[in-house]
């Protein structure tokens, strides 16, 4: 049965107005409309009552806020006007926003030529103070509440059109119009049904400012005397009307003022509401927590320990966990190491935590990831109290362009480093940066060290991020997916150098990737992660034939290499990974393991030795080449070989 | 079923010619993988074709028609590369299904809809769904569901498993080839991957700097590259080192 999702508007507009900026809103809104609709009906009388006896008095008991010039009661009058005022400051509103949503659609609908035409027409008429061109329009409609009207809607028309025109020029550029463009969707369709729906957001927000605007507009057209004229009144009339009386009765002349500002707050409020209800802030329903145990005090009693060769390594890591709020634990005691000079590689699926783990090194888990470890020791430090970054350990990302700023030069991202952290003059860390781009093999470096990152090709950009982190002497590199976004040349360019820093340098390689072909290029030997856990440790050399873990050899047998016969199906792994809040008792692959057993729906396997050099986290490790399977079962052993 | 010409065909963007005088024919029912680096030229090609990309001259034909200027969905369809932009967030799956549909009954619609989710191993009962609920392969099924129901004779793929993770990318690769081969749409697959499309395709062309370098039966272009181009291409291809008995 097709339920309605809990994420379609009613829902959402339904849970946004359960915050308290939604009640703030509902509330504010209701009041406005009741003194809207009942001032005029139940004050009426009394705010046209003259009552010359009562003339220009100030604030008392009968008359709140003093009485006008006629002895009207100004309380009743500020109130009284509510409903004119919002009445105008709606319909300019209204000729506003639609035309300047007609006008800013029209490029996308219309031909390539009218909608240039229409664009620049825009522009210029955006070029135009905005306040001048209101009174040019004033003028020309004339005084009175119908010129006022369509000039303050008429001069709203650019801002919106040329804010609803960069919108939709963004939306139209995407591949979901340009598939409805192939599906030969007319365009007006299109428009209805791609292009207002993903604008709707950012257009309510400013309709809503512009109303607020306009209000003020209005006002201000009133209180210059051509807007509403007597005997009608709105709160830009009053505030005219009072002002000359401002030392003498202050609060009858506020009044007015205070009305406005009030009003346009509201405007400003429900422009907010719509707009998360519409897009997608929406306030999240609250997941149930899991109950998660506070890790942090019990690590060694379940974390798997590290081999006695391990003692020694660059990089020891015992028991890493990061977690998220809401009890979701993207990474669930991660023990690994690094030895000195090691290539290492670590594979996974998106949301396996292998990025996690890489930042979780570094110190950059973004917020609010909770790290908590027994122990993260680079280098003989504890790297919780004191980061090593940028000297002796460098980070590669995956997305050379947002890891480069791009109004620096090259050279001088590069010589921050050094000026930074190893403490060198500007023109020493110059020429170490030159040098180090020289390294990474970036031709004709001092001219290249110049120029900004926009001027670099994809390939260099890494070259260059790689070449930063050369430029203390690393002794670990953590290079995050960091051919992901470049061509299959480039990858094979950009993993040919990484090898050659590490033969230079000695550094140790941690590469993360999700394609284990890259991995199996540099490093020798492979970790693969699995809902955030270690399920395998495996030199690359056993990959192709040996690997134990179920799931390893099904992300071996999935990617189709230059030896697939094309007459067999691509080996595909049921089911998907569990979210990070879903982790049950037994072992995470289980649901998609065709070797799985009640035990392992039972009880989760930790990473243990499996024949040499090699460990494993699974119940029944396939084909045992050299080693018993520590703990399976003989008959599971049989039926899984 | 239908066969996919181009003759002679150039593209350009202003002063920038990205697609150079290319000539290619994708025989009816047989798939063609079109390979390349970055800025070769191959994906300009592949929109090119269903009318994304200005064709400055030269000729798209469809079984030795062009395809002019005409109206209403056209005989060749193109899957995005990347499954996360090519679906409309506000639109729910079955909607965005529906669109490729032909006008009918709205009863016949939903059954239609199911039809095709069914097909691409997608259950009906999630077309109520919008694509931020559904995994990157699943909207990558979508995708694929859409451009099916517009029931295309030519298929464009363009890097359609290249923003998909590892374990999905291999159930992709296998519906659209059983899908391929039961439907028996003329199909033009862009890759850089050439294991990819070595797996998938009859024959393959390279591209190198907007011009068609080598064009010929994969198990010919793939054992014996004549150009360059192709060579570096094959050499870049990352393995994972068989074991020493494979040797």
């Amino acid at each position: 049965m097709p339920h309605l999702p809990a994420n379609s508007l009613p829902h959402r507009l339904g849970r946004t107005l359960r915050t308290p900026l939604g009640v703030t809103a509902l509330t504010a809104c209701v009041l406005l409309t009741l003194v809207a609709v009942l001032g005029p009906v139940l004050l009426g009388a009394r705010a046209d009552q003259v009552d010359t006896a009562a003339i220009d008095q100030g604030s008392s008991a009968a008359h709140l806020l003093g009485t006008d010039d006629l002895g009207r009661d100004i309380a009743a009058r500020v109130v009284v006007a509510t409903r004119l005022t919002l009445e105008l400051t709606l319909m300019a509103s209204g000729i506003g926003v639609g035309g300047g949503l007609l006008l800013g659609v029209a490029p996308a609908v219309l031909g390539r030529r009218l909608g240039r035409l229409v664009t620049s027409a825009v522009g210029v008429l955006v070029a135009f103070p905005g306040l001048l061109f209101v009174l040019f329009l004033a003028t020309v409609f004339g005084v009175g509440s119908t010129g006022a009207v369509l000039a303050v809607g008429l001069a709203t028309i650019p801002p919106v059109a040329r804010l609803v025109q960069n919108l939709t020029a963004s939306i139209d550029g995407s591949d979901y119009v340009a598939a409805a463009r192939i599906l030969g969707v007319g365009r007006f369709r299109l428009v209805v049904r791609h292009l207002l729906p993903n604008i709707a957001e950012p257009c309510v927000l400013f309709a809503a400012q512009a109303a607020a605007g306009i209000l003020v507009a209005f006002s201000g057209l009133s209180f210059l005397g051509l807007g509403v004229q007597p005997p009608q009144y709105d709160w830009g009339r009053l505030l005219n009307d009072q002002l000359n009386g401002i030392y003498v009765n202050p609060v009858a002349a506020l009044a007015p003022g205070a009305a406005v500002v009030l009003t346009g707050l509201v405007f400003g409020l429900v422009g907010e509401v719509l707009a998360q209800a519409g897009g997608h802030r929406a306030p999240q329903e609250r997941r149930q927590a899991v109950a998660v145990a506070p890790t942090a005090t019990v690590p060694t009693a379940t974390g798997p320990r590290p081999d006695g060769p391990d003692a020694d390594a660059l990089v020891r890591v015992r028991d890493l966990r990061v977690s998220f709020p809401g009890g979701r634990e993207a990474v669930r005691g991660v023990s690994l190491a690094v030895g000195r000079g090691e290539a290492l590689g670590l594979v996974g699926e998106s949301g396996s935590g292998k990025s996690l783990t890489a930042l979780a090194l570094a110190d950059l888990v973004p917020h609010p990831g909770q790290v908590s470890a027994g122990e993260i020791r680079f280098d003989g430090h504890d790297l919780r109290t004191d980061p090593r970054l940028g000297t002796t350990l460098a980070m590669v990302f995956q997305d050379p362009m947002a890891s480069l700023n791009p109004a620096l030069r090259v050279g001088r991202q590069l010589s921050e480093v050094a000026e930074v952290h190893l403490g060198a003059t500007r023109s020493q860390a110059a020429a170490r940066a030159v040098d180090r781009l020289a390294a990474v093999r970036i031709p004709s470096a001092a001219r290249r060290a110049g120029q900004r990152p926009h001027e670099y090709s994809g390939g260099m950009r890494q070259r260059a991020v790689i070449a930063m982190g050369l430029m203390g002497e690393p002794k670990l590199i953590i290079a995050d997916e960091p051919t992901t976004a470049l061509d299959v040349t480039v990858q094979q360019q950009v993993l040919d150098l990484l090898a050659e820093v590490r033969a230079d340098t000695g550094a140790a390689l941690l590469l993360i990737s999700h394609d284990l072909a890259v991995v199996a290029q540099v490093c020798t030997r492979v970790l693969v992660m699995y809902a955030g856990r270690i399920v395998e440790d495996l030199p690359v050399a056993e990959l192709a034939r040996g690997a134990a873990h179920p799931y390893t050899r099904a992300l071996v047998g999935a990617v189709p290499t230059m030896a697939t016969d094309p007459d067999t199906e691509l080996a595909t792994i049921p089911g998907r990974p569990p979210e990070p809040a879903e982790h049950g008792h037994g072992c995470s692959f289980a649901p998609r393991c065709a070797l799985a057993t009640g035990r392992c729906l039972g009880t989760e396997p930790e990473l243990a030795a499996f024949g040499s050099g090699r460990r494993v986290a699974c119940w029944h490790p396939v084909d045992p080449i050299d080693a018993d399977p520590i703990d399976a079962d003989p008959i599971d052993a049989e039926a899984a070989s | 079923m239908s066969s996919l010409e181009l003759r002679a065909v150039t593209v350009r963007y202003g002063r920038f010619t990205a697609v150079r005088d290319v000539d290619l024919l994708v025989p009816e029912g047989t798939v063609t993988g079109l390979v390349g680096g970055s800025g070769s030229g191959k994906s300009t090609l592949g929109r090119a074709v269903v009318g994304l990309a200005p064709v400055v001259s030269g000729q798209v034909l469809v079984d030795g028609g062009g395809l002019g200027r005409r109206r209403g969905r056209g005989p060749v369809q193109l899957v995005f590369q990347n499954p996360y932009a090519s679906l409309d967030p506000r639109m729910t799956v079955g909607a965005t299904v529906a669109e490729a549909l032909p006008r009918t009954g709205r009863a016949g619609r939903t059954a239609e809809v199911a039809r095709y989710l069914d097909l691409v191993g997608i259950d009906p009962a999630r077309a109520a769904l919008t694509p931020d609920a559904l995994s990157g392969g699943q909207r990558q099924r979508v995708a694929l569901a859409r451009a099916l129901a517009a029931r295309p004779g030519v298929l464009i793929a363009d890097e359609i498993t290249s923003a998909l993770d590892v374990s999905v990318q291999g159930a992709v690769l296998n519906l659209l080839r059983a899908l391929q081969r039961e439907l028996g749409f003329a199909m033009l697959f862009i890759s850089h991957n050439l294991a990819v499309v070595r797996y998938l395709c009859d024959q393959v062309a390279v591209m190198d700097d907007g011009r068609l370098v080598e064009c010929g039966p994969s198990a010919e272009v793939l054992h014996h590259p004549d150009h360059p181009t192709t060579r570096t291409l094959l050499a870049c291809v990352p393995t994972i080192p068989q074991a020493e008995e494979a040797s």
